[in-house]
């Protein structure tokens, strides 16, 4: 095959194809083979994203119970989810969540981190210790702590079930005891690459150790924070397996006036799902309104989280 | 001031100190794990009232929490785990192999089509799965993608994303050299791939794998809208199943099956720490 001798790394264009960002141009032998290289993964990207997205924000503009009988019917799924107050509720339970967990995820992460890049005795234990959990499912983290939570409340005669505070802040334990090691991670990663000539030096000009930690370290792992921040913020939104499974069982609630209930612990995601297969099959037009409201939301974290440290990158 | 004695001394203190306190939330850490340890060999009724009490002569169960356990609710555990393990490496295994090669290709030919792709999949990257939830069901059950056989198609699809991202960036840095001499020695596009870029990609792979491990088989919303679930489930839809199920529930066995499904994922870990640590900061510092 005289035309696959002629292949795209040959020399004489291998002068001029390096274009942007390392991308190269005119293939065309290896374009043959598009087909096996990309078909795969571009069948499966369609059949399990693609597809069902599109499907997606076109059912939230209809009137459905299943996908066949759907009917257009405009913004009125939209209009339904902004005075659901389950989903009203559920949106400032989950960003009250987010902000909280966040705040206190990144302080505790970040002073382990710091600790543990001192050089002390045990370090490498340590840190095997507290990125455990992250292996543990949400699930099964979920009924772990279930277990203690019962097992504490039990002695004050109340569960979990029996206040809002409760469930809100037995699930900031969960996460804290989850997340804390994943961001520790990306912490120590970040409090390693600070130069050291950069620590010697404020030492030598007679910086306290809490003058070099604001001055020095912090704004050297400002990449760092950044990432953490971003992160805990949208796994606080995203949050579902945990959310189910520690305050899943539908209490506590507030009966609205109108006879709704609000369940007071369920957050944005589980507030969707509940939605979806609930008792309403009426209301899967509204669930997926719902779904993409959230999309939205998360979607536009993550975005600005990338166009955040795009522009670091830039800087640096 | 002080000599330079008495700080080294005073430094030596402090480190002294950090080390306390850390070994003690060490031990507050492992505690969780612990106690679902000891309530595993405890009576059902002794699970709320005495959590943190060691099972004695009254509350102990032996081993019959696990003997129940493993049929509990008319399902093997055995099966459940089967399951998970299938569908976890067969998934990791597709994702790998296929993200691989689009990748490659992606990196290195600069047409709108793989541009196309290559945003559409640094998009997926931010959708959440409540938005694909339901449709996504429907159109796996259509294709019949509701077994643990077909399922990874579906794995592949959700997320190729992140895997794409990763191996984009990597590929980019190797640089073109080397598959210039395999194609001037008479490498096609296939074989240049097979034979010399896809074991340089090595680490990517182990992150990447380490990254979908740990996904797949902590999923547990996923395969319980696809999968038919009176026939299959996972380690998660099983547990689910029987704590999320009302009326009663047997709180020991329950136990018992949480700690059998974090053994080996503890072992796993304690095997592979470098390289799971090492991954999940690739994967969080680049998603």
């Amino acid at each position: 095959m005289s035309r696959n001798r002629n292949t795209s790394a040959q020399p004489q264009d291998g002068a001029d194809v390096k274009g942007v960002n390392g991308f190269r141009k005119k293939l065309t032998p290896m374009q043959r083979w598009g087909w096996l290289f990309l078909g795969p993964v571009v069948a499966a990207f369609i059949i399990g994203f693609v597809w069902p997205f599109i499907q997606g924000i076109y059912l939230s503009f209809c009137k459905f119970t299943l996908i066949r009988d759907a009917k257009f019917n405009g913004i009125s799924n939209f209009i339904d989810a902004f005075k659901d107050a389950t989903f009203l509720h559920a949106f400032w339970y989950t960003a009250l969540f987010a902000v909280v967990s966040l705040v206190l995820i990144n302080v505790l992460a970040f002073a382990v981190a710091y600790f543990l890049t001192q050089g002390i005795k045990g370090s490498n234990l340590f840190r095997t210790v507290f990125f455990m959990p992250n292996l543990i499912g949400g699930i099964v983290l979920g009924y772990i702590w279930s277990m203690i939570f019962d097992g504490v409340l039990s002695h004050l005669n109340t569960n979990i079930f029996m206040e809002t505070k409760y469930g809100f802040w037995g699930l900031i334990i969960l996460m804290l005891w989850q997340q804390i090691g994943y961001m520790m991670i990306i912490y120590i990663a970040g409090l390693q690459a600070v130069p050291d000539d950069m620590l010697e030096a404020s030492k030598i000009d007679g910086a306290s150790k809490w003058q070099t930690l604001w001055k020095v370290t912090i704004p050297n792992v400002m990449p760092s924070i950044t990432i953490c921040m971003f992160l805990s913020l949208t796994n606080g939104f995203k949050l579902f397996d945990q959310n189910l499974a520690l305050n899943g069982g539908g209490q506590p609630f507030i009966q609205q006036a109108d006879g709704s209930v609000v369940k007071t612990t369920e957050m944005l995601a589980l507030n969707i799902y509940n939605t979806f297969y609930g008792s309403s099959s009426a209301a899967k037009g509204v669930a997926q309104a719902k779904a993409v409201i959230f999309f939205i939301l998360v979607a536009g974290l993550g975005l600005a989280q990338l166009a955040y440290t795009r522009k670091k990158e830039v800087q640096q | 001031m002080k000599t330079k004695q008495q700080t080294l001394k005073s430094e030596r203190r402090s480190k002294a100190v950090i080390s306390i306190v850390l070994a003690i939330i060490c031990v507050i850490y492992v505690l969780p794990v612990v106690t679902v340890a000891v309530n595993s060999f405890k009576l059902n009724t002794y699970v709320k009232t005495e959590t943190f009490a060691l099972p004695n002569k009254e509350t102990s169960a032996g081993w019959s929490n696990f003997i129940k356990g493993m049929t509990f609710g008319n399902y093997p555990f055995m099966k459940a785990a089967l399951y998970s393990l299938v569908i976890t490496l067969l998934s990791t295994g597709l994702i790998i192999l296929f993200t691989s090669m689009a990748a490659w290709y992606i990196a290195r030919v600069n047409s709108r089509l793989c541009r196309t792709i290559y945003y559409l999949c640094v998009f997926s990257m931010v959708v959440p799965f409540q938005m694909v939830m339901y449709t996504l069901s429907k159109t796996a059950d259509q294709l019949k993608l509701n077994t643990p056989w077909t399922i990874p198609i579906v794995y592949l699809g959700f997320g190729a994303g992140l895997a794409i991202f990763m191996f984009v960036g990597f590929v980019k840095s190797i640089p073109l050299e080397i598959e210039e001499a395999a194609s001037i020695d008479g490498c096609g596009p296939v074989k240049t791939f097979f034979q010399v870029v896809f074991p340089m990609l090595r680490p990517t792979m182990i992150s990447v794998g380490i990254l979908e491990i740990m996904w797949v088989w902590n999923d547990y919303l996923l395969p319980y809208l696809v999968l038919d679930i009176n026939s299959y489930r996972t380690i998660p839809i099983q547990i689910q199943y029987l704590k999320g199920s009302y009326g009663t529930v047997d709180l020991g066995a329950t136990m018992a099956l949480i700690l059998l499904s974090i053994i080996p994922v503890i072992v796993f870990y304690l095997l592979c720490q470098k390289y799971i640590i090492k991954g999940v900061a690739a994967g969080a510092v680049k998603g």
